[in-house]
């Protein structure tokens, strides 16, 4: 079947099966940066954006995408250098695989909570699992984020 | 130092969290063949007949291999050097499955929907055996797992497969007997660690295609290059020269991929066909095709003198090794030599059991490696022993526990060609991290606050501790080698075999030769791990990339500053003696000239010696140089529900000197998260018949965010002689204090003492209802815990 959908700002026409995964489909596309981690859609690897909202890709139908709106890690990787300074900085990427998803959610954060505590900071990405840095690691790179941002602003 | 000792970023983070397209799925070519492995329904079948034919039929399946199409030669999927301690107990694929997950067949067709589609077509007369699934039932029982002829180990480990028996341990020093019956106090409980996925992120994978000399080239999400090209071309009847393995960057391993496992199906796809073949395991394919934490049980007899003094310690274990006996001879093992040297001052020690083939999935690596299980055990019963006599279990580690300078001879027992010289552990910083780490956790506020906390509430606070070591690679026995290559324009090349899995390794080994070469970080390029283009590295496991590779690259180095003095020497037509190079610059004393790395290298390659300069250099550890740790945890239990939160857990850090701080501390975190999912969560649970009940991220749940309290990382400030500028290991010693430290803050809290791991709520309230049916004046004072 045919879907049109908008993928990092330019239009799309694919030609999918009709029980194809969207990540499939994306990582057709050369979005390579949405892993694939569980295929169950619970570790957030495959976070990406739909119509402005998180989606994870590798239990969403590419069908579901048909006219639809949506940004890889691809669509956004001056916002991914920005965040991903802070993750580097800390030390926190380390094996990489979970980075791209999580700063999708990142992302999202920051669309909606303005200056997020620690705990508005995990429920909003409590749905990206990170083997290998034990998240407070990570907690740490956020704030320091969101810290020079804020004084970035105030500035 | 300007480079060692400094928080450098990774040098390949930027790449990674902007999404580049680096590991394995990424580079695989687009028109690679898909393979599939069709995998055993039951726990032990022998497999009658397979129909192949509807599935061959189909437009676009390339192959469909079975037992009978793949080469009878038996091998281990464990990368360990050769010759390996893992019996050769599994072949490609083979007439009798051994385990829920265990391959049958093999499909490669055009793309992923053909190769499932086929996979469906195919049709399996079983005759289903009984399985062996009680790894304490599975000596002498009536189901032998591998009866095979073919089965053999290199070195006699105690394997007797006839009886299920993968291998025996028995090793100890001094009279037991006499020890136990001279301690005051003799305490005994027995221990049970479960089963625990390594649960990475990117699954095993790999893909292989023939290069432009018809060799086969396989490129893979591995810990393991080396070992698995040896592996392979054993398996599959080739030479080594006609095979390359080469890692790209891997998501993560934690010890699964210390075994060979996905390379195998496209490698012998290519091999057959000719044509580039992909294979991308599923979460599913990881859980019940690969391996776990090996499930052991440990009986501990403890004896202590009444002022805290250990007299004796005896572990009788058992490990089950599930299907096939991938490190089970070094995990079970790991389990007594890593955790009883960590006592040097007892009359008597001994460690003694088996570990047991069964129709489970395998055993595996996973960090800490048999130590995590070990030291649950023992420091678990220091614990409790020490309750019993009303002693501070701090003060019975500080009495007990190896210290600086100490040895025992244990240590020469398990150090491979060691000699009878005392080997002292002379960078043991036990003592501080014990010392630090009272300090920062705040141990005795803390006790003082809970002592004074509200009696009637739900919820208990708890305060628990333990010590552990691990090792810094394998001495006598795992080699590191690298080569250094200065290039035109002055910068370096550095060529590793070591596996950099996500650790920041690579940006490690950088540093290290930066040190010495004395440029910048940026102009260290290095390339690793691809079997044709770098030099030998036994892999990513035992703690050893920081510790074996990075001396190999400080002695690879050394030579490349040998060689620039001795090449200044002739371009300047002078002694070696009148040179001297620092900071990218070569002065020539005599006649008071300088030219900078660049220039010179450029000179040298173009104009005058027309030389390349490059060097290797090697290392094998000649010593054991542990790394030590202290953990500290505090719990809420909630009493009504059973749910136990670690509020605060603090560890102190014995890894040397570190070479990157940040990437360090990280490991440590990284580590106690996996240590809490140990301890509280995770378990691989099998139902009756062998069948996994938790095969995906839904049913085996790993830490999330919210799970992990505010982890609280030192390091000690140590140093180590033998190490690379002083550093030692950290990887694998992070997990091994976090269970027994709260599981003994889980009885501090509520008094239930959990020995079988994980602690759940339900055991948890479960064992608390029991405490109150024991103890009926209980039920009306106080709440259930």
């Amino acid at each position: 079947m045919k879907i049109k959908f908008t993928l990092n700002g330019e239009k799309i026409e694919a030609d999918i099966n009709p029980d194809a995964y969207l990540i499939d489909v994306l990582r057709d596309h050369d979005c390579l940066g949405v892993k694939k981690g569980c295929d169950t859609g619970t570790c957030g690897a495959c976070t990406i954006h739909m119509n402005g909202k998180p989606a994870l890709a590798c239990v969403v139908l590419a069908a579901r995408a048909d006219g639809s709106d949506v940004i890889t890690i691809e669509g956004v990787r001056e916002d991914a250098k920005r965040i991903g300074k802070y993750l580097v900085a800390e030390g926190v990427e380390q094996c990489g695989y979970c980075s791209p998803g999580t700063i999708m959610s990142i992302l999202y954060l920051e669309k909606c909570v303005e200056n997020p505590t620690d705990e508005e900071i995990l429920y909003y990405l409590n749905g990206n699992l990170c083997r290998c840095s034990g998240y407070v690691g990570q907690l740490r790179a956020i704030r320091a984020y969101m810290e020079a941002k804020n004084n970035e602003v105030c500035a | 130092m300007k480079y060692v000792r400094n928080s450098h970023p990774k040098k390949d983070g930027m790449q990674l969290v902007q999404g580049f397209p680096v590991y394995t799925d990424d580079l695989a070519p687009k028109n690679a063949l898909i393979v599939k492995v069709l995998r055993s329904p039951h726990a032990f079948a022998r497999i009658k007949n397979i129909k192949t034919d509807s599935a061959k039929k189909i437009p676009g399946v390339v192959c469909v291999l079975t037992w009978k199409d793949v080469p009878r030669v038996p091998f281990t999927r464990a990368g360990q050097c050769y010759p390996e301690l893992s019996a050769y107990d599994k072949f490609i694929l083979d007439e009798y499955v051994r385990h829920v997950g265990d391959d049958v067949a093999i499909v490669a067709a055009k793309d992923e929907k053909t190769a499932d589609k086929a996979l469906r077509l195919l049709r399996v007369d079983y005759e289903i055996l009984d399985p062996i699934l009680d790894m304490e039932q599975a000596v002498d029982h009536n189901t032998v797992v591998h009866s095979e002829k073919e089965l053999f180990t290199h070195i006699n480990v105690g394997c007797d497969a006839k009886r299920n028996i993968a291998c025996e341990i028995n090793l100890g020093l001094g009279d037991l007997d006499l020890a136990l019956k001279n301690s005051d106090h003799v305490f005994k409980a027995r221990y049970n660690t479960q089963g625990q996925a390594q649960a990475m992120l990117e699954s095993h994978r790999s893909y292989s295609y023939l290069d432009q000399n018809g060799r086969l080239n396989v490129v893979s999400s591995t810990q393991i290059p080396y070992h698995t090209r040896r592996t392979l071309a054993r398996a599959l009847e080739m030479p080594r020269h006609q095979i390359r393995v080469i890692k790209p960057r891997v998501g993560g391993g934690f010890g699964a991929k210390q075994t060979a496992h996905s390379e195998f199906y496209p490698a012998l796809v290519t091999k057959l066909t000719g044509k580039p073949a992909k294979i991308i395991y599923s979460r599913q394919d990881v859980f019940r095709g690969t391996s776990s934490r090996h499930k052991m049980r440990f009986d501990i007899t403890l004896g202590m003198n009444k002022d805290g003094r250990m007299t004796a310690i005896n572990i009788e274990g058992l490990s089950d090794t599930g299907a096939y006996g991938e490190h089970a001879q070094t995990t079970f093992g790991a389990a007594g030599k890593k955790v009883l040297t960590l006592y040097n001052k007892v009359d008597a020690c001994r460690f003694s059991g088996r570990a047991v083939y069964s129709n489970n999935v395998p055993g595996g690596a996973l960090r800490g490696f048999g130590v995590t299980q070990g030291t649950f055990a023992l420091e678990s019963a220091i614990n409790e022993a020490s309750r019993e006599l009303g002693l501070d279990p701090i003060k019975v580690r500080e009495m007990n526990m190896i210290k600086k300078g100490e040895t025992t001879p244990l240590i020469n027992m398990f150090t491979k060609d060691a000699g009878p010289e005392p080997i002292p552990m002379d960078s043991c910083l036990l003592e501080t991290c014990l010392e630090d780490g009272i300090k920062h956790f705040d141990w005795e506020g803390k006790l003082q606050k809970h002592a004074q906390a509200d009696k009637s509430s739900h919820l208990k606070y708890g305060l628990g501790m333990a010590i552990a070591q691990q090792g810094s690679g394998l001495p006598n026995i795992d080699m590191a080698s690298a080569t250094i290559r200065l290039n035109d324009d002055g910068f370096f090349t550095l060529l590793t075999g070591s596996t950099d899995i996500g650790t920041g390794s690579d940006t490690a080994m950088a540093q290290i030769a930066s040190e010495i070469l004395q440029v910048p970080l940026e102009r260290v390029v290095v390339h690793a791990a691809d079997t044709d283009t770098t030099p030998f590295d036994s892999g990513a496991y035992a703690s050893s990339t920081t510790y074996t590779t990075g001396n190999a690259v400080i002695d690879a180095a050394e030579k490349m500053i040998d060689s620039i003095y001795e090449t200044a020497a002739k371009f300047y037509n002078v002694s070696k003696e009148d040179i001297h190079y620092e900071n990218g610059q070569i002065f020539c004393k005599s006649l008071n000239e300088e030219i900078s790395l660049e220039l010179f290298s450029n000179k040298i390659i173009y104009n005058t010696q027309h030389v390349q300069l490059s060097v290797t250099g090697s290392f094998v550890p000649k010593k054991s140089a542990p790394p030590y740790m202290a953990g500290f945890a505090e719990v809420c239990v909630n009493t009504l529900t059973g749910e136990v939160k670690v509020t605060d857990f603090v560890g102190v850090v014995d890894c040397g000197t570190p070479i990157n701080p940040n990437l360090a501390k990280i490991q440590a975190e990284g580590g106690i998260s996996q240590g809490i999912g140990f301890a509280l969560i995770e378990e691989v649970k099998v139902s009756g018949k062998g069948v996994l009940q938790t095969d995906n991220f839904m049913t085996y749940k790993i830490p999330a965010r919210r799970d992990i309290p505010n982890i609280r990382v030192f390091l000690a400030d140590g140093h180590d002689e033998t190490g690379p500028f002083g550093a030692k290991s950290i990887g694998e010693v992070v997990i091994n204090t976090v269970a027994p430290a709260i599981t003994e803050a889980i009885e501090n809290a509520c008094g239930v003492r959990i020995r079988d791991l994980p602690a759940t709520p339900e055991k948890i309230l479960l064992a608390s209802l029991e405490g109150v049916r024991v103890n009926k004046e209980n039920i009306e004072t106080s709440s259930p815990c």
